[in-house]
């Protein structure tokens, strides 16, 4: 069982939260000129790290706040949590 | 290499069994080779074996990071079936099928290929019409496919629960008839084996560290036991598919996920076929041990733990018990999970890449066991030919820039949704 520390309802288990892959994908910019490779990367090509991961998750059945969070894939180790639109350095 | 046979058994039996051949070998690596498969699983294993079989390739080197047979062929569900709707995944898959008939034989070691049909039960009227869609689409293709009522569905599996009062009551199914099971080690191990026989050199405990690629062309491997020229390189890693492509400088259209499976203890045969439930993600059949053999939905994030967590598990087995009921008497004797190359649109890739002499299998989502064969040997053309094979020409990997995907499940391109 992973327990992840809701930024805004504090620490929950996994059963509350839904999956939403890679956080660190950013959409194109609107209105401006956009390559297909710039789309691939959007939309289909993922790293898929080994080891420190920042993701997305949604506290679907708690505060239904979309949060992030970093994640070691291959030990389960959460090392933080952040809101949805907080920057992480 | 000593055929294995009743005449070879009794022979070995007057000196105890103490002096038959090692299945395979334990060479120290060369200096170069014409094609290097890296990966020592299922697909990689059968891929040097056909290099060698078809295409008379045989200065090959399987490398393996660990022992063969370790990684997903020795640990999924040991399911073989084609019921799929797409002609790209029907027709590959198909082909397999003959392979997988046609194994014990071909390689000389017993597979115990069970062709004892899948049933995919339908729990509403548009599931029954969509498995007829399915069925047709199957039929069309080749493929045996058989619609099943409520009644003949009971008939077959009575343990199910066909009360009328349950969240979602069986109303019938869609079965393959020839789609079965198959022991998983005897396919790592027989490939192997012959592979071995005619040359292919199987390297394990032997890391692969980097590439070497000038001009953009590859000319070799590194490795924990030295470096290692090659002419071509396959790459067969399944899960372990973004961590050498980090090393590559390539990104692809691939997430390693984990997926759990279970058996329970043995119990007496009661089960004939391989059921899966209709309205989840929930898949069981009876090992000739007489153990439930059951899996189902992903842990649902990235993970390369090789290990699974409890909340899928009890998820699983929920639906498996609303299927049924009788399984809740039964303990659980192991669990154990292996990481997926999940694709972004549910189907593999098996293509050359921009590199000149790399190759790429990958992508195999829940379906790389039964894959086996015809991924070996549409991957063992694709290397030796230079070219893809009309079968596996749709698992390309531009298929995601150009539009082409193969959307077998229409979960878009988050596959590891459950």
């Amino acid at each position: 069982m992973l327990y992840i520390n809701c930024p805004h309802c504090g620490m929950r288990s996994q059963n509350e939260f839904s999956y939403g892959g890679d956080a660190s994908v950013k959409r194109p910019e609107l209105n401006t000129e956009i390559s297909d490779k710039e789309w691939d990367d959007f939309v289909y090509n993922r790293k898929s790290l080994r080891g420190k991961h920042l993701e997305l998750w949604q506290h679907i059945s708690g505060c239904r706040q979309w949060i992030k969070v970093e994640r070691d894939t291959a030990t389960h180790e959460i090392f933080r949590t952040f809101k949805a639109d907080e920057e992480v350095a | 290499m000593q055929k294995y046979s009743i005449f070879n058994l009794v022979k070995n039996a007057f000196s105890n069994h103490e002096n038959w051949d090692l299945a395979w070998k334990d060479p120290t690596p060369k200096e170069e080779y014409d094609v290097v498969i890296i990966g020592g699983g299922g697909h990689g294993l059968a891929t040097a074996y056909y290099l060698a079989k078809e295409h008379n390739i045989t200065k090959v080197a399987i490398i393996e990071k660990g022992w063969i047979g370790g990684g997903n062929v020795g640990r999924n569900t040991t399911i073989i079936r084609s019921n799929y709707m797409h002609d790209e995944n029907g027709l590959f898959s198909e082909f397999g099928m003959d392979l997988w008939r046609k194994m014990s034989q071909d390689l000389n070691y017993n597979v115990m290929f069970s062709p004892r049909g899948i049933i995919n039960l339908a729990h509403s009227d548009a599931q029954m019409n969509a498995y007829a869609r399915r069925g047709n689409s199957m039929r069309l293709n080749g493929i045996d496919a058989v619609l099943l009522n409520r009644e003949q569905v009971k008939e077959i599996i009575p343990m199910a629960d066909f009360s009328e009062n349950v969240r979602f009551p069986i109303f019938g199914g869609l079965m393959q008839p020839s789609a079965g099971t198959a022991r998983h080690d005897a396919v790592a191990w027989g490939y192997a084996r012959q592979a071995d026989s005619m040359g292919v050199d199987i390297i394990q405990n032997c890391e692969v560290i980097g590439f070497d690629v000038s001009a953009g062309k590859i000319n070799g491997i590194r490795t924990s036991r030295g470096n290692i020229k090659a002419k071509k390189v396959g790459l067969c890693v399944a899960g372990s598919t973004n961590i050498l492509a980090e090393k590559l400088n390539m990104t692809l259209p691939i997430e390693t996920h984990l997926l759990q499976a279970c058996v329970s203890e043995p119990i007496k045969p009661v089960l004939d076929n391989v059921v899966t439930f209709g309205a989840g993600h929930f898949y069981v059949s009876q090992s000739d041990k007489g153990e439930m053999v059951m899996g189902g939905d992903l842990d649902g994030y990235n993970s390369y733990a090789q290990r699974g967590n409890l909340p899928t598990l009890q998820h699983v087995l929920t639906e498996g018990i609303a299927m049924m009921p009788f399984l809740s008497k039964l303990k659980m004797l192991r669990t154990w999970g292996g990481i997926m190359d999940m694709s972004m649109d549910g189907s593999p890739i098996i293509d050359k890449t921009h590199i000149e002499g790399l190759y790429l299998n990958c992508g195999w989502c829940y379906g790389g066991f039964k894959a086996t064969p015809a991924s070996g040997w549409t991957f063992a053309h694709t290397i030796a030919q230079d070219r893809v094979h009309e079968l596996n020409a749709g698992y390309s990997l531009n298929r995601f820039s150009t539009g082409h995907l193969i959307d077998e499940k229409g979960l878009g391109t988050k596959t590891w949704i459950s």
